[in-house]
């Protein structure tokens, strides 16, 4: 108990409660994208998403818009309980202008409700997490989850 | 994958940055490193003896694997003291956070009514915040770069050379599409427990009932480790007594949304004590 009681007298660095309303920060947020990273950095990361059960596929792919500024990056697919996912963001000046599922679950009606509800909510999740510019997410535990990974995949690949 | 980038911003000279996510533990593993050599060759080889450091301790205490050394002691066929020295660590863990919790926190159960009065072992709601902890204080150490392991919404990090903090953005449990706080942090660990992502799997051991008073109660301190058992235990307890619990021991803040939505925190959060109305996102991406 004693060696737990001094543990717990430590201190936190920095620790500063802020609130960060999407409409207060829209517009001030930029993703940490690095300008022109090339091709040979990104490869690796494909590597090493692959899922422990070994159904995800790791390939994924990105496509730059002709002439723009904007990138696009699609993530793994991710196996859910509900069946794979798999998301596209695109990225335009340090900023993330839209997200598409390009897969998902299509089957009993169940899993259609599921995905009305979810993949709509969850693209907003990463819009509002852009405009505050923050860097993960505290919140309930996420397992067997697949669309929450496949998204972070394609923003983590975006900040390569 | 390929990324053909020709993105033009050059707002801001962004810190080298880079990170990786495996599926560990039944729930996304992200690794995200920040600074020099976050993306040297050095650092790929140590996130990956990270990922491997988590995989062997999920041969250990993953309740899940039929042969993992606590399912052999959850079914009585292994003692604490002839398995891995890490399981008796673990163990002692444990009774440390039934003790630090008032119970709320109890890893080792009622076996039931298949064998009556027998002590089941599940340390599952501890190991997570354990294990991570440990991996990112291992891949920190003889790393120079600012280190954040985020798994399935707990978050441990760690600070480098020149550290800059993480920006940990606290989900509103009632819509995952808002973020209700930012906390940013450059050493410790944060831990959120709610009912939103799977349901009501928190059961209070003194009613065996699940609990229900809070949505959601994320806690942060020095340890990911603490930070992990004391949210699960506080929202086992509900808002009030959950907050007060947390309020007492030093250097650990809790953050609670009630049931009705409403927020607090502990004093160390006074930032927290009036939210605006939280407002849609712009760009209604839900068509």
């Amino acid at each position: 108990m004693r060696k737990i009681v001094i543990a717990l007298m430590g201190t936190i660095s920095g620790l500063i409660m802020l609130f960060s309303y999407h409409t207060s920060l829209a517009g001030s947020g930029t993703l940490a994208v690095p300008p022109s990273t090339g091709t040979g950095t990104t490869s690796s990361s494909s590597g090493s998403t692959s899922a422990g059960s070994g159904s995800t596929s790791g390939g994924s792919s990105g496509t730059s818009s002709a002439g723009g500024s904007a990138t696009t990056v699609t993530g793994d697919t991710a196996q859910t309980q509900w069946g794979p996912v798999q998301v596209q963001i695109t990225v335009s000046g340090g900023k993330i202008t839209d997200i598409t599922p390009v897969q998902y679950p299509n089957g009993n009606g169940r899993d259609q409700e599921i995905n009305s509800y979810a993949l709509p909510v969850l693209a907003q999740e990463a819009l509002a997490a852009q405009s505050a510019n923050i860097d993960h997410v505290s919140g309930a535990t996420v397992t067997s989850d697949g669309y929450v990974q496949s998204l972070q995949s394609a923003i983590d690949q975006a900040n390569l | 994958m390929t990324v053909t980038s020709t993105t033009g911003a050059t707002d801001i000279p962004a810190p080298a940055r880079r990170a990786w996510v495996e599926q560990l533990m039944g729930m996304p593993v992200s690794i995200h490193l920040r600074g020099p050599g976050s993306r040297g060759a050095e650092a790929e080889s140590r996130v990956q003896a990270a990922y491997d450091e988590l995989r062997a301790v999920d041969v250990l205490f993953s309740p899940y694997l039929w042969d993992s050394e606590v399912s052999r002691i959850d079914r009585g066929e292994l003692r604490v003291e002839d398995a891995h020295p890490l399981v008796a660590e673990v163990v002692a863990l444990c009774e440390t956070a039934a003790v630090l919790t008032g119970g709320s926190f109890d890893a080792f159960y009622l076996a039931g009514v298949a064998a009556p009065g027998r002590r089941g072992f599940d340390p599952t709601g501890l190991v997570k915040g354990w294990a991570v902890q440990r991996a990112a204080e291992h891949l920190a150490a003889g790393l120079g770069c600012d280190v954040s392991v985020n798994a399935g919404g707990d978050i441990a990090v760690r600070p480098g050379k020149d550290p800059l903090p993480w920006r940990i953005g606290i989900e509103d449990p009632t819509d995952p599409a808002r973020v209700l706080a930012v906390l940013p942090l450059q050493r410790g660990g944060i831990a959120t427990s709610g009912t939103a992502r799977r349901g009501r799997h928190l059961v209070d051991p003194s009613s065996g009932r699940p609990a229900t008073d809070a949505l959601s109660v994320t806690v942060v301190g020095p340890s990911l480790l603490w930070a992990d058992v004391l949210a699960t235990a506080a929202f086992v307890r509900g808002p009030v007594d959950g907050l007060a619990m947390v309020e007492g021991l030093t250097g650990y803040e809790a953050l609670v949304v009630a049931g009705d939505g409403a927020l607090t925190t502990t004093s160390g959060l006074t930032g927290a004590a009036s939210p605006a109305t939280p407002q849609r996102p712009m760009g209604d991406m839900s068509g």
